[in-house]
């Protein structure tokens, strides 16, 4: 699914030169602060069960607060999938604002 | 606190900072829209797959119960929170950023 993921946004990249890897400073900036309040998150609802995973479906590798290694890859990679989208339909539609 | 109010609370939230505390307005914006169409079909999916396959596992404690392409609805809004909150923090550090 993360592999899904970036396959299916990272050629924004290089297909209509996006430059957000470039301004890979920025992109830390914007997903750091986002991704560790939603880490959070995640910790406290795998806590108090609100879900769980297939252990035989995942790799079975755990970061800190007991998250499996692929949440902590979706929230790195899904915001940054977020970003290669918004930058493309800038790409391409040049004249919609997003600055007044 | 449920996952279902947890989501809502997270909307409310990217909702508030976006139009209000950090002024981004990307609610009001057509390309926050159009980005958030792509990302939401994509998400569909990739919902459908973990949910399906059972690879994620939802208690019936902490949903509403209603289902989106497998996916409790309560995703949607997760996701919402994700990328509008993302998305506000990298067009803000953007603002100083002369090239956009």
């Amino acid at each position: 699914m993360i592999a899904f993921t970036i396959c299916g946004s990272i050629w924004l990249e290089f297909v209509l030169k996006v430059k957000v890897l470039k301004r890979y400073k920025r992109a830390i900036k914007a997903i750091l602060p986002v991704s560790l309040i939603f880490i959070a998150w995640d910790a406290y609802a795998i806590h108090q069960g609100h879900w769980s995973f297939d252990n035989n479906q995942i790799l079975g590798i755990f970061g800190p607060f007991g998250i499996p290694l692929e949440e902590y890859l979706f929230f790195t990679v899904v915001p940054l999938a977020a970003i290669l989208t918004i930058e493309a339909v800038r790409t391409v539609k040049k004249h919609w604002q997003v600055y007044k | 606190m449920t996952y279902t109010q947890l989501a809502i609370s997270a909307v409310v939230i990217v909702i508030i900072l976006d139009l209000y505390v950090i002024k981004t307005c990307l609610l009001k914006r057509k390309v926050f829209w159009t980005s958030y169409a792509i990302i939401v079909g994509f998400q569909l999916l990739t919902n459908w797959w973990l949910t399906s396959r059972n690879i994620v596992i939802y208690s019936p404690d902490a949903i509403l119960g209603l289902r989106i392409a497998s996916a409790p609805v309560e995703d949607l809004l997760f996701g919402f929170a994700l990328v509008v909150g993302v998305l506000i923090n990298w067009i803000r550090l953007g603002a100083s950023d002369k090239q956009h």
